[in-house]
């Protein structure tokens, strides 16, 4: 099927990974309701990157819409895992926060706006630095906003995964699906291998690794709310069902003590394994 | 080098006394966290830090990284804060002394959510802010990565020591250049060109998100009229935060933040088109 055809759109059948970041957005968004926001027509590139003798992308590996998910107005913003890793750079970054910052807006307005972010990232791009961690704390802080109106979705399917400053901004929303070749953690397995040695964290040890950050993990940890198979319609499904049960009573950042008294009775004596993780984040709670 | 061989910073305890001499200390959560409550400037206040505990029930976390128990710890004295002041029009301040190496690298963290108890931290003090509690945060040594995200990077104002020891980045500088494939030297001789790259504190200024360098006697351990200066410092900002000033904006005027406006301009001029 010819991607450029555009009766297809919204009929894509098949896994969501393979996707790009703006056909995926296609795929889950309402037949023919998006509108991409500064397009790479518009050159929005990073003014960074050419000076490091790298070729920037035209939207910066991050793509932004509006439209509409069953009927109801949502903003959309997707990761372009394929383009630095990733990475946030200052221009993807400020597409991002900028696009929460217009929903909040409608949203005072008395517009309901829900956003939707597809997160493929490594985090903040290293090649610029300060302002990827800048934009990363501008869109955390406009998630915590808009999501007192609308709910704020992740979406973390792989192949990357989320990581970083990003893995905090995926704890930040109101609902997190993820699939089995999804990935979340705060720390990438070389750099904790670098920082605290290869017996606290081997970074070739794939099964260890899958074990601990994978999305059978996460899912069983209490730490995503849904788990789904790796398939358009399936995700689409998950994501439609998180923006119909609205804004949750308590966001899982928000729930403080409980986690803390789990971690404070957590034997750190021997090492963790995924087993004693699922217990440590499970304990007490009614499944 | 291996971190465990460099020193433990303590300027964040030394800056914690000195400016909360005449204030009452508040039992917080874990060992790793200071808080006292207090007065500046005739406001209420209440000051956090996150310090280095070398029996920290996490080992990976003695030095004064933000971990699992720190991110909880911070986000349970800051939600108390808010629900305590949900129905006094006069909010307390919040001020976050900044000496944060790094958030907390190894495999319990990682495995137990470490991104989450840091999502709690980074919500609490965004929360916060947003209720109209002044939220300023005070770098007095390392400001790093995740660890500044969770404690500092959500305030309203951020002033730094003009110090050396003061220090902005995304990753430490041996392993971004092993993430980047280059070498340290040839990581310097990128930052003199890209500022968002540099390590100094002035690269970072020029960045338009701090609101200001002070200068002191000592950063390491600060002199009587060291405290006295940054403490008027403090009261001045508060005294500046206006009621409805509760959004991060005016980070956006600095010099080197120019694609952060203009994907901003651009995307407006679009929204309704």
């Amino acid at each position: 099927m010819s991607e450029l055809n555009a009766n297809f759109q919204g009929n894509y059948e098949g896994g969501f990974i393979d996707l790009s970041a703006r056909k995926r957005i296609e795929s889950l968004l309402d037949s023919g309701s998006m509108r991409e926001l500064l397009t790479p027509f518009d050159r929005l590139t990073s003014p960074w990157l050419e000076k490091q003798g790298i070729v920037p992308q035209f939207d910066d590996g991050v793509v932004i819409a509006r439209g509409k998910l069953d009927n109801k107005a949502v903003v959309v913003a997707a990761i372009e895992g394929g383009f630095q890793g990733g990475s946030l750079g200052e221009v993807g970054g400020a597409k991002i926060a900028g696009l929460l910052e217009l929903a909040i807006e409608e949203n005072r307005k008395g517009n309901p706006t829900a956003a939707v972010l597809m997160l493929e990232t490594g985090g903040v791009r290293l090649q610029e630095a300060n302002l990827g961690l800048a934009a990363i704390a501008e869109i955390q802080s406009a998630i915590v906003e808009l999501r007192q109106y609308q709910p704020v979705i992740a979406v973390v399917t792989g192949p990357v995964g989320c990581f970083g400053g990003m893995s905090i901004t995926a704890g930040l929303c109101s609902y997190l699906i993820i699939t089995r070749e999804g990935r979340l953690g705060l720390n990438g397995p070389q750099v904790i291998e670098q920082e605290a040695g290869v017996e606290e964290y081997d970074s070739r040890d794939r099964g260890l690794i899958w074990g601990l950050t994978g999305g059978t993990q996460r899912f069983a940890s209490g730490l995503v709310d849904a788990f789904v198979d790796d398939d358009v319609s399936a995700l689409s499904t998950s994501v439609r069902d998180c923006l119909a049960q609205g804004v949750p009573a308590l966001h899982r950042s928000d729930d403080i003590s409980a986690p803390l008294t789990r971690l404070q009775q957590f034997d750190t004596r021997e090492q963790i394994d995924a087993q004693r993780a699922r217990q440590a984040l499970t304990e007490g709670k009614t499944a | 080098m291996n971190a465990q061989m460099k020193p433990i910073s303590q300027r964040g305890s030394q800056w914690f006394d000195g400016l909360t001499a005449s204030m009452d200390s508040v039992n917080a959560a874990v060992p790793s966290l200071r808080i006292a409550d207090g007065e500046l400037a005739g406001r209420a206040c209440r000051m956090l830090l996150v310090k280095p505990d070398v029996d920290n029930h996490f080992p990976r976390a003695t030095r004064g990284e933000v971990g699992l128990l720190e991110g909880y710890g911070l986000a349970a004295a800051i939600d108390e804060a808010i629900k305590t002041d949900a129905d006094n029009p006069h909010k307390r301040a919040l001020i976050a002394i900044v000496d944060v190496p790094s958030q907390a690298y190894g495999r319990r963290e990682e495995a137990l959510g470490i991104h989450q108890a840091l999502a709690a931290a980074v919500s609490a003090y965004a929360r916060a802010r947003q209720a109209g509690h002044p939220v300023i945060a005070l770098l007095v040594g390392k400001a790093m990565s995740g660890a500044f995200l969770a404690h500092g990077y959500q305030a309203n104002r951020i002033f730094a020591l003009a110090d050396s020891g003061v220090q902005v980045h995304a990753m430490g500088k041996a392993a971004a250049a092993r993430v980047t494939l280059r070498t340290e030297e040839e990581l310097d001789k990128l930052a003199a060109d890209i500022p968002p790259m540099a390590y100094d504190l002035e690269s970072y200024a020029s960045l338009g998100l701090l609101e200001s360098l002070l200068e002191v006697e000592s950063a390491e351990s600060p002199s009587a009229g060291d405290i006295d200066k940054v403490r008027t410092v403090v009261a001045e900002a508060l005294n500046d935060i206006q009621p409805g000033d509760t959004g991060l904006e005016r980070r956006l005027n600095g010099t080197n933040r120019g694609a952060s406006r203009l994907v901003r301009e651009q995307l407006r001029a679009q929204w309704e088109a």
